[in-house]
């Protein structure tokens, strides 16, 4: 490697480093700590409910709790997570050396961090307690004199500025450091979803940068934007907040459906049936995501003919959103599919992600959603979105690249057990609260009275939530224990089609030594039939040597 | 043939499972709590109607994804699968299908919406000539007949005030007022305006409707007609502080004339009280 500088190694090497990879890998491992602590909140929440007028955990903590559960998972665990992944893969699988603007992206990484920290801090003097949402007036000094608010708003600003950053670098790259001959129509679709959850972050956190701003400057230094005595206005906040919320709901789906959108040709030996009408459906989805933000404003004194313009606009969401769910099966459909662990999340993300789509299209029509809005029934929907959705697209994606990522392969065994152990879990402990909300329970509350008949199904949920952190935590074990026993995994342990399995596991620094060209959306395809048609054995071609090594 | 036959299966399929979805639809668990007040009963039947078409798809989809999973699995020395890129009017197809599932729930919707927006005139048998005065309202429409009891809640953390506007009052400008009870006559309409006097709460009785925000500086409308006697419990849907979970309501609903006998009582008991308490005061100030 003449020319190139030693690779840089030990623990100076992360802190000052600028490589897409390990930047990649510090969010990866940062965030899953952060998804260790949201789940230990859950986890203290649901042992509180499992029985009626508990006094386990008392009010005050419980709301902290409510409160830094969602923060967390949001803002510290989904959206980072897929930065993380983004950092690693969009240069390597767009034929990249590294991400447009290098340094910029070690800023994104450090803002989240100490972003994260910062919001955490507040644990040891008061943490917040007004739920993920902070709606004003009771995120206001009035109700909520704690500096645990305060806490959360440098939380936002900072991850906000951190998400910014980095989704105008993803924007920048994925523009223009494609390999040569990648067009649009030949870009992979985990790029697709990158890039439209970059477009929508950019769009949508100044909204809500503008409304910490201005709960800050109401807190602080005596302006009123949200207080009626000054002639503000509590709704204010509502609207800015979801302007962004919703749109930060698409923001966690769309690259996890550009991960599912790749796994599931891999593993059906087949091309992803309607490429283009998959990349398109993202494109709609974002734009639609954009015009929803009211359907979380259904209770609120509002004139009709606005509750029915956002039922219509979220119907107009669903069709997409089915689009790539036929999409995918059609992709299955007469395959011959490899039921390995990133195939069996896949799946098991199809069949939960279903479930929360229909009880949002329910939630959709609003006179119904007068009844189920702030209640179980929610809490259940987005848990099916996020946690089905979202996280379980997750878990496929990291057992699909943790092979590249690492030089080696986790274990079958130990991901099929996690698999299980979560898909069994995750429904016991949300299918029951769906019938808790329709049965009158509240979200948000610390307990509830004896003799509502809600004991039951609470005491179900609690127990499917311990078996769902014994599954995520054989997963974790099961990477752990990978990186120092999984068996080598190759370049291409999967038989991929995307050009980050075409460099070695893991890549080199400078991830490609020559960059091939682009000849269709499957490059690894044209490469082996390549490598098959000289004659030769296959992976001579795949890493070329540099002369003089 | 057979492919027709496989066709005739799969309806007939479908219309078995919609017979047994049927009762397993209208089991209390599945849906949300109604027999209070008609627009419950609404929300309750729009919502199983909705719930079907969802289970529908529900069924289609997950069974096309097992049946996938178990029929098309890698076997060993079979043959490569067709590399099939898509099927256009397949893919429109499903894009219509779509489309039309959801107009067909809009459809739906909006022919519910009135029953539930709109309140019908209360019964003979309920509380009669009442003097309740209008509220200004944009977003709650009045009985056909214009007549009904008018209640203003008012949350506030942790407790529910009711003042009693459309009966008769307390002194020249104050009207009755109750706490956590709230007390209504049955067979009539009743229209609340609820709104908040701190953070935002949710005013929500599950089997008299849907909920209402009670937002600061704002005023939200609900109605409820209820015609069997008894306590209807309902709390706080809106997180609004630490104890947000002991923010409990209820409303009893009693005939007409105990209603009115209740009323006086209130109105006796809360003077009673502010006299006593005026009283207290002079013989503070006189020590
Ligand atoms: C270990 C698995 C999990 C369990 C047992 C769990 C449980 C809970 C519980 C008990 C609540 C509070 C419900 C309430 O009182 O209103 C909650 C709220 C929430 N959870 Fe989870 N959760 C889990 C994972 C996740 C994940 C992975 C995400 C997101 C990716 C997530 C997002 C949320 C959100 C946004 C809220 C709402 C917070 C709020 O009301 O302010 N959860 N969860
Ligand atoms: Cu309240
Ligand atoms: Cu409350």
């Amino acid at each position: 490697m003449r020319g190139l500088p030693d690779r840089k190694t030990g623990w100076l090497s992360w802190l000052s480093t600028t490589d897409h990879k390990k930047i990649g890998l510090m969010y990866i491992y940062a965030t899953f700590l952060f998804f260790m602590l949201g789940g230990v909140e859950a986890l203290m929440m649901r042992l509180q409910l499992a029985q009626s007028q508990n006094t386990l955990i008392n009010p005050q903590t419980y709301e902290a709790l409510v409160t830094m559960h969602g923060t967390t998972m949001i803002f510290l665990f989904v959206v980072p997570v897929l930065a993380g992944f983004g950092n690693y893969f969009v240069p390597l699988m767009i034929g990249a050396r590294d991400m447009a603007f290098p340094r910029l992206n070690a800023l994104s990484f450090w803002l989240l961090l100490f972003g994260g920290i910062l919001f955490y801090a507040s644990v040891f003097f008061t943490p917040p307690n007004t739920g993920w949402t902070f709606y004003a007036p009771l995120s206001d000094s009035a109700f909520n004199p704690s500096n645990g608010v305060d806490a959360w708003i440098f939380l936002i600003h900072l991850t906000g500025l951190s998400s910014i950053l980095g989704a105008i670098n993803f924007v920048a790259t994925i523009h223009n450091m494609r390999a040569k001959g990648m067009g649009w129509a030949r870009m992979p679709l985990f790029i697709w979803g990158i890039l439209i959850y970059s477009y929508l972050l950019i769009l949508a956190l100044p909204s809500i940068a503008a409304a910490v701003t201005m709960l800050l400057t109401d807190r602080h230094f005596g302006t009123g934007f949200f207080d009626v005595a000054q002639g503000g206005d509590p709704l204010l906040w509502q609207h800015l907040f979801w302007f962004f919320g919703h749109p930060e709901v698409y923001i966690m789906i769309l690259p996890v459906f550009g991960m599912i959108s790749e796994i599931i040709p891999v593993f059906s030996r087949k091309p992803v049936f309607g490429y283009k009408a998959i990349a398109a459906s993202t494109a709609a989805i974002a734009f639609l995501g954009m015009l929803v933000w009211a359907h979380h404003m259904f209770t609120t004194p509002t004139p009709i003919v606005v509750l029915a313009f956002f039922m219509l606009s979220s119907f107009a969401i669903a069709v997409p959103t089915g689009i790539k769910i036929f999409n995918w099966i059609a992709t299955m459909w007469r395959g011959a599919l490899v039921l390995k662990v990133p195939m069996y999340f896949a799946v098991g993300f199809i069949a939960q992600f279903v479930i929360g789509g229909i009880s949002g299209v329910m939630s959709a029509v609003f006179p119904v959603d007068w009844q189920l809005q702030d209640t179980y029934f929610i809490v259940a929907h987005i848990h099916y979105v996020l946690f089905g959705g979202s996280v379980f697209g997750i878990f496929a994606g990291l057992y699909y690249w943790f092979p590249k990522m690492s030089g080696r392969m986790m274990n079958e065994t130990l991901g099929k057990v996690s698999f299980w152990l979560m898909f069994l879990g995750f429904n016991m402990t949300f299918l029951v609260q769906h019938s808790l909300g329709l049965q009158g329970m509240p979200r948000r509350i610390y307990t509830y009275q004896s003799g509502y008949g809600w004991d039951v199904e609470n005491l179900i949920s609690t127990i499917g939530a311990f078996i769902l952190a014994a599954g995520i935590l054989v997963t974790l074990f099961n990477a752990v224990r990978s990186v120092k026993v999984g068996k080598k995994a190759g370049n291409d342990p999967w038989n991929a089609n995307t050009l980050e399995w075409f460099v070695p596991s893991p890549p080199p620094e400078n991830n490609f030594d020559v960059i091939p060209r682009i000849r269709s959306a499957e490059p690894m395809k044209d490469i082996r039939r390549e490598v098959a048609a000289a004659g030769r054995p296959a992976g001579s071609v795949a890493q070329p040597v540099a002369p003089g090594t | 043939m057979p492919r027709r036959r496989a066709l005739i299966l799969a309806l007939a399929g479908a219309a078995a499972l919609l017979l047994a979805l049927a009762p397993v639809a209208s089991a209390s668990w599945i849906r949300p709590e109604s027999g209070g007040s008609p627009n419950a009963n609404d929300i309750s039947t729009l919502y199983t109607i909705v719930l079907i078409m969802g289970a529908v798809i529900f069924v289609l989809v997950e069974g096309l994804l097992v049946y996938s999973v178990v029929k098309f699995r890698r076997k060993r020395g079979g043959p490569e699968p067709t590399m099939v890129h898509g099927n256009t009017p397949l893919e429109v197809g499903w894009t219509i299908g779509a489309a039309v599932i959801v107009a067909v729930i809009a459809a739906i919707t909006f022919i519910y919406l009135p029953k539930i927006k709109n309140p019908p005139n209360s019964s003979a048998n309920g509380l009669q000539q009442l003097a309740g005065e209008d509220f200004a309202s944009l977003n709650q429409p009045n009985p056909p007949n214009g007549k009904a009891l008018r209640i203003n809640v008012v949350g506030q953390q942790y407790i529910w005030r009711y003042d009693y506007i459309g009966a008769p009052r307390l002194t020249e400008n104050r009207p009755v007022y109750a706490y956590y009870q709230m007390v209504v006559p049955t067979n009539t309409t009743v229209i609340l305006q609820i709104n908040s006097s701190d953070v935002a709460h949710s005013w929500w009785i599950p089997k008299l409707g849907g909920k209402a925000d009670a937002i600061p500086g704002h005023n939200n409308y609900t109605w409820f007609k209820i015609s069997k006697p008894g306590i209807y419990k309902g709390q706080c849907a809106e997180l609004c502080g630490n104890n947000h979970a002991d923010m409990l309501a209820e409303v009893r609903a009693v005939p007409p004339d105990q209603f009115k006998a209740w009323l006086t009582g209130q109105r006796q008991a809360i003077l009673q009280s502010q006299q006593a308490l005026a009283a207290q005061r002079k013989a503070g100030e006189g020590q």
